[in-house]
């Protein structure tokens, strides 16, 4: 282990959880990334990758799936996977292992923060903040687009839990732009 | 005061009393009212002075299409001008004031412009200020702001916010009245996601206006139950105080929504408005219709009003601005509106009827074939005049007419893509026609349908269609019978032989105008709306277009349709500029980026810059330095002696993977890549497709298949989407896979002659940092403190001996404070962004000023870098002729020859004894700096041939700061130009 | 408008960047005699048709796919959707 103390993304050394009427927002802090992009003819390879890493099929456009290690879509032939930190520190090196040469493997695990919004009313918050169409989640989607100009992941576990993954430097004002919604909206 | 005008009934809520302020009078009003409707209730009809003559004015209707009643609502900074009294709902302690007039509404000294009126004829603006033209700025156009306005703003900052938000609907529905609100039940009950939004606080649109029997109910409390029950559903969303502003492509729509307007000030953490943006599969339009007004003589004074605005103050909220009134008509409302106003007590003195062959009057006296010639009372209406059919004049007692011309239908979202409205004699009216927006329909009295019945069966016929259409099973619901009368109305527009008739009050256009506009040869439509202001402004015409048009006709001597209309075009209404903006203000405005070491900087007092969205450190003052230069000047020379640390994260990181990875870099690298060894990075020079130097970075290469790309800071978007173009659209079958990973690795610059030293404390021991081990430009994946993942390059911007060292985006912050204190015995400093420039025109490398979309690989003196072996994006172009003339420009280094002077970036270069001017033009200085290790002042510039000239005296040129001396041409490498230093 | 996204469906106009006549992707062969004329060609003269038009367009807030869209400069249709990428494939830039 390094003998080095890791921040959060707001700048703290433990996660920010904000409570304001129906809805928790919270900071999760506990989860590696890493992105797979399939290699010009192993598209079935690197699907089949991903489906063994996360034991269900590898999800298609706009939808994740897995349970403990989970997977969301990125683009064509191209996935975000997700894994606890406490054993996966190192995902993308553990990713790149079992590629074989088949799978472009990155890490991703700095380069994003989190926060999840959990309770009733979420699509009352995110309407103010974003174009999709989050009333009609019922729970798998996962949506890029852009939240107050960020350019974000919506996951949708539930439609009472629902993550969204913004660029790791733009903490703060993803922050204070979701906390301004959900006083705003309830 | 009392409400003397207060009349029995309506839908206030008189179990409440409230107060307002109007001007500097106190009055007493009920929660339901408008601020017009209380006033009226108050007696009092002067609301405002006109724009140009300064007229006494009064409301004309009784909604949104007001044009007369605008007041600053609300005191201090949330003072907001030219709100329509018509529409602002009353609230415990509302304020307001009259606009345009001084120094009181009842007394104006510039009503003095009504009697210079020949003088502000329609082009006044054009025919009388036009010489001289330096009058215009400085005399004329203050004048004219002075005496021509309305409102004015509190010039302090809105204290409110403004949410954006995003709605998706099978079906949205503009407006609540009979056919809106049929329309939403049919959908709702066959199962569409409905959208129901009206500008109104209370649904029902004309049935809280009249009397109309809805079966067993009173048509407003039809609405509100039906209301009610859609509110209850959960598929339908009724959104009331909203205004659908704008129809865009793709069924997309605008809508602002106004939360917090009827309350003193917004709830704590709530918007004042929220801006909607509306996804619809379908649209229904059902705006509903605004009455017309005939033109006669004199006929802006405060009381004067359209009939169907009578009634609605009178049933929906109680109030007359008169005991004694009139009516003006060309059609059978005029004779509704009587009946009304005697059913609640209120005298008819008469209803003047254009038709020869009006109906009788049943209870009052009517006028066939009669007109209104003139009007008298100077604040208010006090007598009108009228000629009957045989021409005979007498006077007639009332404090308030009612008139109307007819309806014309709300056309304007229908024409705000490509639709163009129709002429329907039936109704004389313009209907919906053209191509109207995608996935719209229009039903009730927008589409010219003016009976109840009509209204509700075409809203839910037209939804159940659409609930067909969308493949889903029609449910009817049961929908009340209502009155169904024909359209009985003979066109009337003006009343001839008017000397002061007005057709626009809200702009002061008369019909007189409008004939002397036509005379002048302004004969299209648009043209008439410019040169006159007809149907500009607050109310765009909604009144007042349809009679300017038919005036037109006339005298052109064509039909109404030839005539045509103008554009509508969005918003429906005046929409305050904070909606527009929503959250993005101020501190908001864009997202802010933060460097890994933001929170350490922010300790260490560190000053910081906007770059991009990046936040960066610019220098870090120390105590006892008063001016930026001494903390620069110190962190340049520190590092130089020792070691410095900057936090370089910003610039942008590309993962580039695949087997053609070195491949594709050679196609978006000038210069060659394929040969490059792993473990080893490469300077790399990005041309766009025209031969201009686009970017520049490295590229290091970690893996015979993965490289690691470095952009500038400020094109790190770009780069990357260049990057995808090439990868997705121009080598489509190339083994190459690109994400970016700028934020996943915190980055820092360790540079100096105690550089290794420094970071041989920070790597695992198993790290060989010699110049061996890890020469200049190597580099790979080590660890750090401990086995921390991490990666490491030997390049240098500052020409030092240096490193970039990078670590897990969350360590980023532990690692700057474990450098600091590594570095203590070697006294290391941080440096910002400011030093880092000074170092590296010391170093005479490009950046951004010399990459300035203007410059070639030769100017930059790289020419030789673009290799003719391979294909790159740009190369061919690159080869131009244009681009590489004898005389092309030339990256130089300048010193002043007198050391004591400065250089400005931007001065141009002369040669000497030559005259000042682009035909002598030198060349330019990009970038420029004091240099601490230099003790003067050196720059970076373009020269003309400077290759060639090293050593020739110039002259030094910035007519805008007054500077004129002379500069020697020197080698752009001012430090170290062997580059011994970062070899060490 | 909206973008019928050939994998995602349709998604809001704002979340693409756009970049122009889709004739990019036809880019000239650098070794051909007249490269330089056929590049000048390529780099300065676009077609700006009044009607269909087919245009490229990033989806910078979304998958990062390029795509073709065939849109009516007058009316804003958009009648056809493709990955660049298949597009260019098809026009024979596999090599």
């Amino acid at each position: 282990m390094p003998d080095l103390i890791a921040i959060t993304p707001l700048g703290a050394t433990r996660p920010r959880i904000d409570s304001h009427g129906p809805v928790t927002l919270t900071e999760v802090t506990d989860r590696a990334l890493a992105s797979v992009a399939a290699r010009l003819g192993h598209e079935a390879q690197t699907a089949a990758l991903v489906t063994s890493l996360i034991g269900a099929p590898a999800p298609g456009p706009a939808r994740m799936g897995g349970t403990d290690l989970t997977a969301f879509w990125m683009g064509p032939d191209q996935w975000m996977l997700d894994a606890p930190i406490e054993t996966h520190e190192d995902l993308a090196h553990q990713i790149l292992a079992q590629a074989k040469g088949a799978t472009s493997v990155t890490d991703q695990t700095g380069a994003w923060c989190r926060f999840d919004l959990s309770g009733d009313g979420l699509a009352d918050v995110l309407e103010r903040l974003t174009n999709a169409n989050t009333r009609a989640f019922t729970g798998g989607e996962a949506q890029r687009t852009a939240v107050e100009h960020m350019g974000c992941f919506l996951l949708c576990h539930s439609p009472r839990h629902i993550s969204v993954i913004g660029p790791r430097s733009s903490a703060g004002s993803l922050h204070h732009a979701l906390l301004t919604a959900i006083r705003s909206a309830h | 005061m009392t409400q003397e005008n207060r009349l029995q009934g309506g839908l206030i809520d008189r179990s409440r009393t409230i107060s307002f302020r109007f001007d500097d009078k106190w009055m007493k009003g009920h929660p339901g009212d408008t601020l017009a409707s209380a006033l009226l209730a108050n007696g009092v009809r002067l609301m405002g002075r006109s724009f140009k003559y300064h007229r006494p004015r009064g409301p004309l209707s009784a909604g949104s299409e007001e044009p007369n009643a605008i007041v600053e609502l609300r005191d201090g900074a949330r003072r907001e001008p030219n709100t329509r009294a018509t529409t602002a709902e009353l609230f415990d302690g509302l304020t307001a004031q009259s606009q345009n007039r001084w120094p009181s509404l009842t007394f104006d000294a510039l009503s003095i412009n009504d009697r210079l009126s020949s003088f502000f004829a329609a082009g006044f603006y054009y025919k009388t200020f036009m010489w001289p033209a330096a009058f215009w700025e400085k005399l004329y156009e203050p004048m004219i702001r002075r005496a021509a306005g309305l409102g004015s703003l509190s010039l302090q900052a809105d204290p409110d916010s403004y949410d954006k938000g995003y709605l998706h609907c099978d079906l949205l529905i503009i407006g609540a009245g009979p056919a809106g609100l049929a329309a939403a039940l049919t959908a709702a009950e066959s199962g569409l996601n409905v959208i129901l939004a009206d500008e109104d606080s209370r649904p029902g649109g004309r049935l809280n206006a009249e009397t109309f029997a809805m079966g067993q109910h009173s048509g407003s409390d039809w609405a509100a139950e039906t209301a009610e029950r859609l509110s209850a559903m959960p598929n339908v969303r009724v959104m009331t105080r909203t205004t659908v502003l704008g129809a865009f492509d793709h069924g997309i729509y605008g809508a602002l929504e106004r939360v917090s307007d009827h309350l003193p000030v917004p709830p704590e953490g709530k918007p004042r408005q929220i801006l909607w943006r509306i996804y619809s599969t379908r649209a229904i339009l059902a705006a509903g219709a605004t009455e017309r007004p005939i033109v006669f003589e004199n006929n802006d004074r405060p009381g004067i009003m359209m009939a169907g605005a009578l009634r609605a103050y009178a049933n929906r909220w109680a109030a007359t601005p008169a005991q004694e009134i009139a009516v003006f008509t060309n059609n059978d409302d005029g004779h509704r509106t009587a009946q009304d106003l005697l059913a609640k007590g209120v005298t008819v003195t008469a209803v003047i009827d254009t038709r020869p062959d009006a109906p009788k009057g049943n209870g009052y006296e009517v006028i066939a074939g009669g007109t209104i010639t003139n009007t008298s009372g100077r604040l208010g209406l006090s007598k009108i005049e009228v000629t009957d059919a045989r021409g005979t004049r007498r006077s007639l007692n009332c404090g308030a007419l009612g008139v109307t011309g007819g309806w014309n239908p709300n056309v304007s979202l229908t024409c705000h893509q490509r639709g163009r409205p129709t002429w329907n004699a039936d109704i004389h009216a313009f209907v919906p026609g053209g191509t109207l927006p995608q996935g719209m329909t229009v039903v009730g009295a927008a589409d010219g349908l003016f009976s109840t019945h009509a209204a509700l069966t075409s809203g839910a016929d037209v939804a159940a269609s659409i609930v067909a259409d969308l493949g889903r099973t029609v449910t009817r619901p049961d929908l009340p019978q209502a009155e169904d009368t024909p359209v009985a109305l003979t066109p009337f527009w003006h009343v001839q032989g008017a000397k002061r008739a007005w057709v626009d009050q809200q702009n002061d256009v008369t019909a007189k105008d409008i004939k002397l506009a036509h005379q002048e040869n302004f004969t299209s439509v648009e043209h008439l709306k410019r040169y006159t202001t007809l149907g500009m402004a607050t109310d765009q015409g909604k009144t007042s277009n349809t009679a300017g048009m038919a005036i037109m006709a006339e005298v052109a001597g064509k039909s109404i349709p030839e005539v045509g209309t103008t554009m509508f075009r969005p918003p429906y209404t005046p929409t305050a500029i904070g909606a527009f903006a929503g959250r993005s203000r101020g501190a908001d405005f864009r997202p802010t980026r933060k460097t890994p070491s933001h929170f350490w900087a922010e300790e260490q007092g560190a000053v910081f810059v906007e770059v991009g969205m990046w936040l960066r450190a610019q220098w870090f003052p120390r105590a006892g330095e008063t001016h930026w230069r001494q903390s620069v000047d110190r962190e340049v020379l520190q590092t130089r002696r020792s070691v410095g640390i900057c936090d370089v994260t910003t610039l942008g990181k590309i993962d580039v993977q695949g087997a053609d990875a070195a491949a594709f870099l050679n196609m978006i690298y000038c210069n060659a890549f394929a040969k490059l060894p792993v473990g080893r990075t490469r300077y790399g020079l990005m041309l766009r497709e025209d031969g201009i130097a686009m970017d520049d970075g490295t590229a290091a290469r970690l893996a015979e298949d993965h490289f690691v790309v470095t952009t500038t800071t400020a094109n790190a978007v770009t780069v990357y989407r260049h990057m995808e173009f090439v990868r997705q659209c121009l080598c489509p079958d190339m083994d190459v896979q690109l994400i970016s990973t700028t934020e996943a690795w915190a980055q820092f610059s360790v540079a100096g002659p105690n550089a290794r030293k420094l970071l041989q404390k920070v790597v695992d021991p198993e790290v060989d940092l010699s110049n061996d081990g890890f020469p200049f430009m190597a580099c790979g994946e080590i660890t750090v403190c401990g086995s921390l993942r991490a990666r490491l390059f030997r390049i240098s911007f500052s020409g030092e001996l240096a490193y970039e060292i990078a670590v897990p985006t969350r360590y980023g912050d532990a690692m700057i404070r474990r450098l600091m204190e590594a570095g203590r015995e070697f006294d290391v400093v941080p440096y910002g962004t400011e030093a880092l420039g000074v170092m590296r025109i010391e170093k005479g490398h490009a950046a951004g000023n010399e990459l300035n979309g203007t410059t070639t690989a030769l100017n930059l003196g790289m020419g030789k870098m673009v290799s003719d072996k391979k294909d790159s994006i740009g190369a061919v172009l690159s080869r131009r002729e244009g681009l590489n003339t004898p005389d092309a420009l030339r990256l130089v280094g300048l010193r002043p020859v007198d050391r004591a002077n400065p250089v400005p970036a931007g001065a141009h270069l002369m040669t000497r004894g030559s005259p000042v001017d682009a035909a002598h033009d030198q060349g330019y200085v990009t970038s420029a700096c004091y240099s601490p290790n230099l003790g003067h002042a050196i720059a970076l510039a373009f020269l003309k041939s400077g290759d060639t000239r090293m050593g020739e005296v110039l002259r030094l040129v910035s007519p805008l700061t007054g500077v004129e001396h002379d500069v020697e041409v020197v080698s752009a490498h001012f430090v170290d130009p062997e580059g011994e230093r970062l070899r060490a | 408008m909206l973008i019928n996204h050939p994998t995602l469906g349709p998604r809001d106009a704002s979340e693409f960047v756009y970049k122009g006549d889709a004739a990019l992707i036809r880019r000239p062969a650098p070794d051909a005699p007249d490269a330089l004329e056929q590049f000048i060609d390529y780099g300065y003269l676009r077609d700006n048709p009044a009607g269909a038009h087919r245009e490229l367009w990033f989806h910078e807030q979304g998958d990062r796919s390029w795509l073709v869209v065939t849109r009516d400069t007058l009316t804003h249709e958009i009648t056809d959707v493709e990955l660049a990428r298949d597009v260019a494939r098809r026009e024979g830039r596999s090599k």
